[in-house]
This record gives structure tokens, sequence and C-alpha cells, in this order.
């Protein structure tokens, strides 16, 4: 069980084993963010650019806090204010920082495949923090570090993922993760938000909400991604809301409750749920930090 | 691989030497009062566990027992595919004012003492950190040396110092490895 990659790019290319070693990782950098001094030297003179082409709260403070726990130096830079807003390719910007000596950087990217295309053009790690609808591999392992706390064990837990799956790399990454320890996944999404021949992933699939739901030990429900759609996929919001919005009527009594963020208020999810007590939403907040801090170190000085 | 073992101490002698240290700690400290052991993972917190044991056989008082991982403040993380598991640390204690017997197995280069100081610092401000440990080989590398010793024992860079407790191993004894097909550079 070990980690030997230079670049974390997706969930899909890692191995079961892969997974559980950053999960039990983990665990440990839980404890010391849990601790009054949340400091440790390791990363100590190591430099981390978050290069963030579209808009993020918590995923951006989530890596720039996960690095400075470790003692490294975070700078931030987004779209708009560097001289990507000039014109300047992707490719230009990275070869830039990389000359400037980053050993990290953490991408945030509209195009699917631009961190893959990065991590093979610079020496310095490359993490995927979110290519288009492809993958964001660190959200997916804070979501199996959460079930696991929660759970104990993946293996043969029933997951219903509800929602926008085609445009969702939150749910494409957790999928794969999912899969590969083993868990039962179902999707519940109306068919134009899922992916033509999703069905060959090994997964469920279900058009409506119906008994499959209710069977689930754990509800996924992901962010309508308004910003994403395109005309015509749903007829109105308030449609979806009431055909897919989750409460807790919809689910079984024991099932617990998981969303990436951030919420569509009453739309997929309704509040009382939300932020009651089966909802998992800010312990995923809180070991985003952790999961994050054992990929930084897991892939530090790896050229 | 033809490896070499010779015995260095026997599960008695470990016995003895634990309850000696034990004795020690409570004598230079005068007593007990505001005691508290850090292992040091992995070896180390056997034999702290043991310590704890032996200073309530002494004086009937339970001190409270710390695990420390130091992994994370270790000096060679950038060396290449260096790469140990973290494990985790665990002190339910306040630590601040109290006295810290760190507890190890082995003591060698000196460098995972220095990280398990800066560690500890971290938590709190002890009134002073005390070092026991059950085998001092040589070859220091830092100005660090051992308040308790079990037992000093002169040995080579290439030979390996292991320390054998009945919850790993099985048996509790020390042994002098000697690898003869490489040598070993790093470690105990």
């Amino acid at each position: 069980m070990s980690f030997t990659r230079k670049d974390l790019l997706g969930i899909e290319e890692l191995s079961a084993g892969e997974i559980q070693s950053l999960l039990v990782a983990a665990v440990s950098f839980k404890e010391i963010i849990e601790r009054n001094v949340k400091k440790v030297p390791t990363l100590r003179g190591k430099t981390i650019i978050n290069l963030f082409l579209e808009p993020s709260t918590r995923t951006r403070i989530s890596f720039e806090l996960a690095g400075k726990y470790l003692s490294a130096d975070v700078i931030n830079i987004s779209a708009g204010g560097s001289s990507v807003s000039k014109g300047e390719s992707l490719l230009d910007t990275a070869k830039t920082l990389e000359a400037m000596k980053a050993d990290y950087l953490v991408v945030r990217t509209p195009f699917a495949g631009a961190p893959l295309y990065l991590a093979k053009m610079v020496k310095s790690a490359v993490i995927n923090a979110g290519d288009g609808a492809h993958e964001h591999p660190t959200q997916a392992l804070l979501d199996l570090f959460t079930i696991q706390e929660k759970f104990q064990q993946i293996r043969s837990l029933k997951v219903a993922i509800i929602g926008d799956i085609s445009h969702s790399r939150v749910a494409r990454s957790n999928i794969w993760g999912l899969l590969k320890l083993g868990a039962e996944v179902t999707l519940i999404a109306p068919p134009t938000l899922l992916p033509i021949d999703i069905e060959k992933m090994g997964v469920k699939v279900r058009f409506k909400i119906d008994d499959e739901l209710k069977k689930a030990d754990l509800v996924y429900v992901l962010r309508l991604q308004r910003e994403r759609q395109r005309g015509g996929l749903l007829p109105g919001l308030r449609e979806y809301a009431r055909l897919y919005g989750i409460n807790s009527s919809r689910i079984s009594k024991k099932a617990m409750v998981m969303h990436p963020g951030p919420l569509n208020q009453g739309i997929e999810i309704d509040d009382e749920l939300a932020y009651g007590p089966r909802s998992l939403v800010t312990d995923q907040v809180t070991n985003g930090l952790a999961v994050r801090m054992a990929v930084l170190y897991l892939l530090v000085g790896k050229k | 691989m033809a490896t070499k073992k010779m015995l260095a101490m026997d599960s008695s002698e470990i016995k003895r030497a634990l309850r000696r240290i034990a004795s020690e700690i409570i004598e230079k400290n005068n007593g007990t009062n505001e005691l508290a052991i850090v292992g040091m993972v992995t070896k180390g917190v056997f034999l702290g566990n043991r310590l704890v044991k032996e200073i309530n056989c002494l004086e009937d008082v339970a001190i409270p027992m710390g695990v420390l991982d130091t992994t994370l403040y270790r000096d060679d993380v950038n060396s290449k595919n260096f790469r140990p598991r973290v494990e985790q640390t665990e002190i339910n204690f306040d630590i601040n004012g109290k006295k810290i017997i760190l507890v190890d197995d082995v003591i060698y280069t000196g460098r995972t003492v220095r990280a398990a100081l800066d560690a500890l610092m971290d938590f709190g401000r002890p009134q002073c950190i005390q070092l026991a440990v059950m085998i001092d080989r040589g070859h220091r590398e830092l100005p660090i040396s051992a308040d308790y010793l079990g037992k000093l024992i002169e040995t080579r860079k290439d030979e390996q110092v292991l320390v054998a407790v009945k919850e790993i191993e099985k048996e509790d004894m020390v042994y002098i490895v000697k690898d003869k097909k490489k040598s070993v550079k790093d470690g105990k």
C-alpha cells in the first residue's frame, strides 16, 4: 500500500490500494487540525500555487489552509487578476509558475483534461482541483473519507447519488472511488441530466425517485449546476425541486446525507435535512482539509 | 539474505532496566508530581506503557501517557522516495507545566529526538523534557543525550539494533542485527 505518483489527476486511474493509502494518511492529518497549534513543519520551504480559473470558495480555501497547516507557502491566482485575462495560454502560465520554482500547481479549470496536459509539461506536482465535467479527485477522497469515518466500511454500502450527473465532476470521481472500494451505487436523475451509457461504469440507474432511494444507506445530493445548464434540459427549477428534491420523508430513516456544496437551498435538498443531525455536510468540509494535507504530503518531492 | 543476529539483552534484563529507569525517574523528579510519559511511535509507546506500570507499582499513582509520531517533523522529508507512513499522535492531557519523560527504544543520530522535541513544543510549554531510551548505540549527529538509559551498546553503522517487544515480536529481546550482504546506512 503506497502512493508513488507525481500528480493527482483523477480517481479513475488510482487503484483501491492507492485510495486507501491516501485515506489512511488523512486520519493522522485530521488529528493535527484538531490541535491548538494547527501547524507542522513538514512542507517548510515548499511553494503551492493555486491556479483557479473558475470560481471556488471551499476548494481553494481548503487547499490554501491545508498548505499553510503544513508550513508551505501558498499563493492564489485567479483568471481575472492574472495574465490569463490578457490571453496568456494555460501552458504559458504553468511554465511561468514552474520557472518560479512552484513545487505544486493546484489547478481548477473549465477544461476537462487540462490538468493531465499540464502534468506532462511541467515538473511541478499537479493536483486536479476540478476540470470541467471530468473529475474532482480531492472532493471524492474527502467524501470517501467521510463515509469511511461514519460507516467504518465502504464495501457493500448502498449509495444513491441524485442530481445533475452529466455536468458533475464530483459525481464522476465519486462513482469511480465508491465502485473501486466496493460500494453499490445507484444514480437517480432525469434522463436529460444523465450521460448516455453511464450504466457501463457498473452503476444502477433510475429516472425517478422510487424504492431504490429508500434502500440507500447514504444519499449523496449533487448541486444543480445552474451555471452549466444549457436551455431545455429542465422544464424549471420548481419542477426539479418537486420531483427530485430530497427531504427526510423521501429517504430511509437511517440514511445519512451528503452534499458537496455550495447548496441551492430548497431546490435539491431541503434546509432542515441539509443542516440537521443526519447531514454530513460540515464533516465533509473539515475532512477536506485533512485529505488535502495527506495529498500534499504524499506528493512531496516526486519529480 | 544472510543476516547475523546477536542477543544484546534478554527479557529479564529488559525488565530490570525498566524497573531501574522507573525508580530513577521518581528519584530525580522527587516523586511523580506533574510527571507524564510520552512514547514515540512505535516501540517507544510499548516501553512507555511499561514505565507507566512500573511507576504505578512503585508509587501507586497512574501518570498520564501520550503517543507521539514525529514523521511530519523529520528533517529528511525532502529526500527522494522517502515517505514513511504517518502514524497518529495522541496526547490527551495538557502538557503545559508537565515534566515530560520522552521514551524511545534506541537513540542513534539524535535526529528523531530533535523532531520529537519540536513536535512536543507545538503542544504547549512543558516544565521540562527528559529522555529515556532502552539502547544508546552511539553515532550521535546532534548534541542530545539520554537522561535514563537501559544499556549502552557499541555498534557499527552497518549494524542494526532491534528492540523486540512482546506486543509485536512475541518476545522481549534486544538484538544486534548484521546484514552480511548490504551495509545498512540508516536506521535502527
